[in-house]
């Protein structure tokens, strides 16, 4: 009897479909967990970076080449390891140790040591200091630099003393700064101006040869303009070096922990801090200067410091191209598709081509821009348009414009789909009242289905965008570079260059994480960008949303 | 699929032979205001229905029709479901050329003019023979908007124009009261009652000739109901009033004449008090005491 009421309980409770309750909340729970997880991960990782982290001071012990020297630097790993492993990796382990923890030591100065990060097993550590004077230098080249500041000098003369050094350092480090600013506005805005000013000319010329216009009135004209601008480019040189000479008054003598002594100038200085003598505020300045360089500064030494504003730009710029492209491509394909076609067996295969098409490789589709658009398409339009440029490619080669066609081929099928939905959903009341009152079917489409379905536009514009911000393969193919030279949005006409390359967040963590030569020091890079990338697509796909709700507010209010 | 086959095929053919011509209306008759001792004179044929023929597919749904919709009257067609009362009402907006499959033989004539000649504009057809469908479907838009839309398709853009044919179709909708203080809310916040009635404003903003009425009453509650029939009544002083209603009560409320159908075919027609009181056919006296449908 217990044994069947056990029984006919079990049932029941399978018959109550508890169990699969249970299954389903387990299920969203378990994906909540891995999502939550993964941006935790790198929101953890991405934004700790830029704490400025307790400088070290090791004291190790004597090993057979000779004394210890001792070492500065940051923390960044520790792990426990089998001593014949450490004993195999030349570390001095004392013989009754079968297990070793050893600390990677983020220790910077590669240019003086040939290393930045070095595994220092616990054993070999005498003493642990935290000097309050340990200094970091970011410099422009060669990474970090850990150690001491001895100096501070104005045209090979030390100019401050002791206590005095580091306001020193400060207030010129804070001119330095202005003087780079001015550097930079010369070199990128004006000569960059001027260059490209001269390299108009020299299309013009060149086109009015291929054209057989070029007579001699016409080339003095083009030659006038381009003395000019040659003269300009030589004032612009002078005040260059002018301003070179200033930013190289000042040097910086640095003693590492281990005696050496290096002198920098401070042209190369980025910024300078001592981590462990400041206090809260003062690292909640560090940390708000370094985030703002990560995001609107350019990159550095091969992508591994700096900012990654350029590929911010890029990416966000891409996507908006590709929503200006795959939006009225998708919407006017499925308005036919749903509206005008005859609903037979063609229409039928042809919605099923346009479905499947979402599910193509992106790679194909890398492949097919690259083929399509940048030869086929780019090199007819270089032979017709800029046969002056030739043979150097303005549009042959591969640029955003492509790589934004070739992300919406990509994405219009998912336009399609959702805005088909969309119409169909509308009910036919709302179109025979419309047709009843005179209007035609364009007009009805017009004035009442479109601006009814736009919520579902909206739907697919949101799915098409998550994908294309996503996409890093088909892009290698079609435009994106590991450095883009200049955005392709600047003060030279036309303003927007559509046919330069540019960079994308999804290949910086690509190329950072895997390609560079430091992959050590840019890890922190690789999560912050990753971090940067998933907040991009976040903000761009809730920007849409609310739209959308907007849009559903304002046709949607039937359900009442 | 099999063609379908009308069971009651004997039945309807019995029907016609005993009132070869007319279906039970006297048409000459009822264009000389002649038609019944006592009754309507003056009035005039709106609309003429000849030999109307409507299939879905291979199946027929109407069956020769021939009748006269006068002008200026509300002419109810009665009749169980499926008999063909909708199908018919929408054969005079030409409404049914949206099914895919739909064959029409036969003529409407619109004050004289064939409808479903090559020459006429469906459009400008719609215009003249406005409709209002069982189901609210006011346009997702401001009350002000869903009443200008017949007008902005025609072209006017007048804000003082619009305004004046706004407040005018509201006026006669019996809606202006109500909502004359926001009419530039959406119109998908009125009561179901008031959007039925925003949707007749909207109809009527377009001047039509000819107003069809497809159920209009049977989404609404008792006292909406009530309103629209109030409505009708007020309406075919301007109008010539066609509506479709599964309530007998309610054709006998608004109707001057009566059109009963079944299975496809015109039973009878004639003035709603006759038609009610002594029916001609056995068949409209079973449906109107209430034996089938």
């Amino acid at each position: 009897m217990a044994t069947s009421s056990t029984g006919s309980t079990l049932k029941g409770w399978a018959n109550s479909g508890s169990p699969w309750v249970w299954l389903a909340a387990g299920s969203v729970s378990l994906s909540l967990v891995m999502v939550f997880g993964l941006l935790l991960l790198i929101a953890a990782r991405g934004l700790g970076q830029f704490w400025p982290g307790e400088i070290w001071r090791f004291e190790l012990a004597p090993t057979a080449q000779g004394p210890g020297v001792p070492l500065l630097g940051e923390i960044a790993e520790e792990e426990t390891v089998s001593a014949t492993r450490a004993r195999a990796a030349g570390e001095v382990i004392p013989e009754n140790l079968t297990e070793v923890r050893r600390l990677l030591i983020k220790a910077g100065n590669r240019d003086l040591t040939g290393f930045d990060f070095k595994w220092l097993g616990v054993p070999q550590i005498v003493a642990t200091t935290q000097p309050a004077d340990a200094l970091v230098v970011e410099r422009e080249e060669w990474g970090n630099l850990y150690g001491f500041l001895a100096d501070v000098r104005e045209n090979g003369k030390s100019v401050a003393q002791g206590a005095q050094l580091w306001p020193e350092l400060a207030a010129r480090l804070e001119r330095k700064r202005g003087l780079r600013a001015e550097i930079k506005h010369i070199e990128k805005d004006v000569i960059g101006g001027i260059n490209y000013g001269i390299e108009r000319l020299r299309l013009k010329q060149h086109k009015l040869e291929l054209d057989g216009r070029a007579d001699a009135a016409a080339v003095a004209t083009l030659h006038a303009r381009k003395l000019e601008l040659e003269q300009e480019y030589t004032k612009a040189n002078e005040h260059l070096a002018k301003l070179n000479q200033e930013i190289a008054r000042d040097t910086l003598l640095f003693r590492t922990a281990g005696g050496e002594e290096k002198e920098i100038p401070f042209a190369k200085l980025v910024r300078v801090a001592q981590p462990n003598a400041m206090n809260i505020p003062q690292k909640i300045v560090h940390y708000c200067s370094k985030l703002r360089e990560f995001l609107f500064d350019e990159p550095r030494e091969a992508n591994t410091e700096g900012g990654v504003f350029p590929a911010i730009f890029g990416t966000v710029l891409m996507v908006i191209i590709m929503s200006l492209f795959a939006t009225p491509f998708g919407v006017i394909a499925a308005i036919y598709l749903r509206e005008y076609a005859t609903q037979g067996p063609l229409t039928g295969a042809i919605r099923i081509a346009v479905n499947n098409l979402a599910g193509v490789p992106s790679v194909v589709y890398g492949v097919f821009g690259l083929g399509f658009f940048v030869y086929f398409v780019g090199g007819s339009i270089d032979a017709l348009l800029f046969p002056e440029r030739l043979p150097a490619p303005t549009f042959g080669t591969p640029g955003l414009l492509w790589s934004s066609l070739t992300l919406s081929i990509l994405t219009v099928p998912v336009v399609i789909v959702a805005t088909e939905e969309g119409l169909a959903r509308i009910p036919r009341a709302i179109r025979e009242g419309s047709l009843a009152l005179g209007a035609t079917k364009a007009e009805t489409l017009w004035r009442i289905v479109l601006p009814m379905a736009t919520p579902a536009m909206m739907t697919g514009l949101i799915l098409a965008v998550a994908r294309a911000a996503g996409e890093v393969a088909p892009l290698m193919m079609v435009g994106v570079v590991k450095l883009a030279p200049s955005l392709p949005l600047d003060g030279n006409f036309p303003y927007v260059h559509l046919d330069r390359k540019f960079m994308h967040l999804g290949f910086h963590i690509y190329d950072v994480g895997f390609q560079s030569p430091n992959v050590e020091a840019a890890r922190p890079l690789v999560y912050a960008t990753a971090l940067l990338l998933v907040a991009i697509i976040m903000a761009l796909n809730l920007a849409a949303i609310s739209i959308r709700n907007r849009l559903r507010e304002k046709y949607n209010a039937a359900d009442h | 699929m099999q063609p379908i086959t009308r069971p009651s095929a004997i039945e309807s053919d019995t029907v016609k032979e005993s009132t070869p011509m007319t279906h039970g209306v006297d048409f000459r008759a009822l264009r000389e205001g002649l038609a019944e001792p006592g009754a309507d004179a003056g009035v005039k044929e709106c609309l003429a229905v000849k030999d109307l023929s409507l299939y879905y597919g291979p199946k027929r749904a109407l069956h020769d029709i021939n009748m006269v919709i006068p002008e200026k009257r509300v002419t109810a067609f009665i009749g169980p479901s499926g008999c063909g009362k909708s199908t018919l009402l929408r054969c005079f907006n030409r409404m049914n050329e949206l099914i895919v499959g739909v064959r029409i033989e036969g003529r409407i004539l619109l004050h004289g003019n064939n409808i479903f000649d090559p020459a006429v504009n469906v459009a400008d057809l719609r215009r003249r023979v406005g409709m209002v469908f069982q189901k609210p479907n006011p346009f997702p838009k401001s009350i002000y908007e869903n009443v200008a839309y017949g007008l902005r398709i025609q072209g006017v853009n007048n804000r003082r124009t619009l305004d004046k044919a706004v407040e005018r179709a509201l006026r006669r909708a019996a809606l202006w009261d109500e909502v004359k203080d926001r009419v530039h809310d959406n119109a998908l916040r009125l009561s179901g009652g008031q959007q039925q009635r925003l949707v007749i404003a909207r109809a009527v903003a377009i001047e039509p000739e000819v107003l069809l009425l497809d159920e209009p009453a049977s989404a609404l509650d008792p006292l909406s109901t009530l309103k629209i029939e109030e409505l009708i009544y007020e309406l075919k002083q301007e109008y010539t009033i066609v509506i479709v209603t599964h309530n007998m009560q309610q054709a006998a409320r608004v109707s001057d004449y009566t059109a009963f159908m079944y299975m496809g075919d015109l039973i009878e027609f004639g003035q709603t008090k006759t038609l009610f009181t002594t029916p001609r056919q056995k068949q409209t006296e079973d449906y109107i005491t209430g034996r089938y449908g």
